[in-house]
């Protein structure tokens, strides 16, 4: 029996899938035209699935300096950070973003697909620090974004929500945070599941339109966005996967899980690396296609057709090196890919 | 429940046939397929003049989400090609049956172990 969200109801219209156990709407019609209605207009996803923990205690602040490889104790009240979670070798339980509300009080946003793992790693770290871990599945998160989203909101949120910058949350109601996984302007809302259904419906009659799992991902590859469970895993370091910007190495004496694994990695200057592709020839680049380098072999670890650039992009983890373009077999044919710098695309503009 | 015209022949794999006055075929994926596939966004076309056999592949379809095989329904010469689905892949998915066809091709064998329209239709429906 596949979860339903809150908003289950609303989907009727999708063509619905099991994602990770729960029933999520691919798409409302068409994933391409979901897509440019996001770059170039307004949507809104489901995001329900997602898990919402919260986290309380005096040393809450000193845990979660020990549980993440990015740092908490940069942040001011309000502010949040994208960090990934580590074992002590190094590779990424998940990845998450956090908010600072209190000293004495986070919110944390993981991958549905690692919940069950996640939460036993957090609560079996937090008991030396005293911190109580609570699931919020009491709650809907619903993803608002795109550029006319600012307009097309402005009656349904509060004025404090609005002017929130970038990883700045307010949660006076319901908990806004101007964050988001498609490289746009907009809003996470995170709401009683009771009320989720109103706002929907409301989010919809001010025209802005459903959005599936399906513009999602290439919403957040053509973003530069790693998706956890294909772009990395226990597997994986952050090194490998594009994801050094968001180790805080400094202060050199915060101690947090994985950092000597992770310092080692670093300091071999031979580990390997993710890039970013762009498919030069008529083809489209999948999860798991074979990378060749001057170096060795890669592979694949996000590909999907580009609806912003019309044509394919991946992102390729491969030995460490530098790169102009590399090679990659799809079926009987050897095709060149021109190696870029990631995003692709932010703010609807291509970047490539 | 997808659109499938009567006076096709089909194939387990989601292709049409239609018979032309001509004797050739003209081949392309049932609405059912484009359905299941989504939005394509690229299609590769067997060459004009090639030989194929029947459960071949002799083509490949792709989707935002996925790639798909296309199986020469029937053995035979390839006659013609749709070109115009090159730069408009999506075409297959506006008009499957019509303007987004495939390829023709001349067979060299019979057309009786095709899938009539009533067997087609029932194993969409499993």
């Amino acid at each position: 029996m596949l979860k339903k969200t809150p908003l289950y109801d609303q989907h009727l219209n999708a063509k619905l899938v099991d994602f990770g156990g729960w029933e999520m709407p691919l798409h409302y019609g068409s994933q391409i035209e979901e897509h440019h209605q996001v770059r170039q207009d307004a949507g809104v996803f489901d995001v329900s699935h997602m898990t919402i923990i919260d986290l309380t205690g005096k040393k809450v602040q000193q845990f979660l300096r020990y549980l993440l490889a990015n740092d908490v104790g940069r942040l001011t009240i309000g502010k949040a950070i994208y960090s990934c979670m580590l074992n002590e070798n190094g590779g990424v339980i998940d990845d998450l973003i956090v908010y600072y509300q209190s000293d004495e009080r986070f919110r944390m946003v993981v991958n549905s697909s690692t919940k069950d793992k996640d939460i036993a790693w957090i609560i079996h770290h937090a008991k030396e620090f005293a911190v109580q871990v609570q699931e919020r599945d009491d709650l809907a998160m619903i993803a608002v974004q795109g550029p006319q989203v600012a307009e097309k909101i402005k009656d349904l949120l509060p004025t404090a929500a609005l002017s929130l910058k970038p990883f700045h949350a307010t949660w006076d109601n319901w908990f806004i945070a101007r964050t988001g996984y498609t490289g746009e302007n907009g809003f996470e809302i995170m709401l009683p599941a009771k009320e989720a259904p109103e706002l929907w419906e409301k989010l919809l009659a001010n025209e802005i339109k459903p959005i599936g799992l399906g513009a999602r991902n290439t919403l957040r590859l053509e973003a530069g966005m790693n998706l956890y469970g294909t772009d990395m895993d226990e597997d994986c370091s952050p090194l490998e996967a594009g994801l050094n910007w968001t180790v805080a190495w400094k202060p050199l004496d915060r101690d947090f899980i994985g950092r000597a694994a992770l310092q080692a990695q670093k300091d071999s200057a031979n580990h390997r690396i993710m890039i970013a592709l762009v498919l030069q020839d008529k083809g489209v680049l999948r999860d798991h296609q074979a990378i060749y380098t001057d170096n060795g072999d890669g592979y694949i670890t996000s590909g999907s057709f580009s609806p912003t650039l019309g044509r394919s992009i991946a992102f390729a983890r491969v030995p460490m090196g530098k790169y102009e373009q590399v090679t990659v077999q799809i079926r009987n044919k050897t095709l060149v890919a021109k190696v870029v710098k990631s995003p692709f695309v932010k703010n609807g503009n291509i970047l490539i | 429940m997808s659109e499938i015209p009567e006076n096709l022949k089909y194939t387990e794999s989601h292709e049409w046939i239609a018979e032309e006055s001509d004797g050739t075929i003209t081949i392309g994926i049932t609405e059912h397929a484009q359905e299941s596939l989504g939005d394509l966004v690229f299609i590769e076309l067997p060459e004009v003049g090639a030989e194929v056999k029947q459960e071949e592949i002799c083509g490949v379809v792709e989707s935002v989400k996925a790639a798909s095989d296309i199986f020469s329904p029937i053995s035979g010469k390839i006659t013609a090609i749709n070109e115009k689905l090159i730069d408009a892949p999506e075409v297959v998915n506006t008009s499957p049956y019509k303007d987004g066809w495939l390829f023709k091709l001349r067979p060299s064998e019979s057309l009786d172990n095709l899938l009539t329209h009533d067997k087609y239709a029932e194993i969409i429906k499993e």
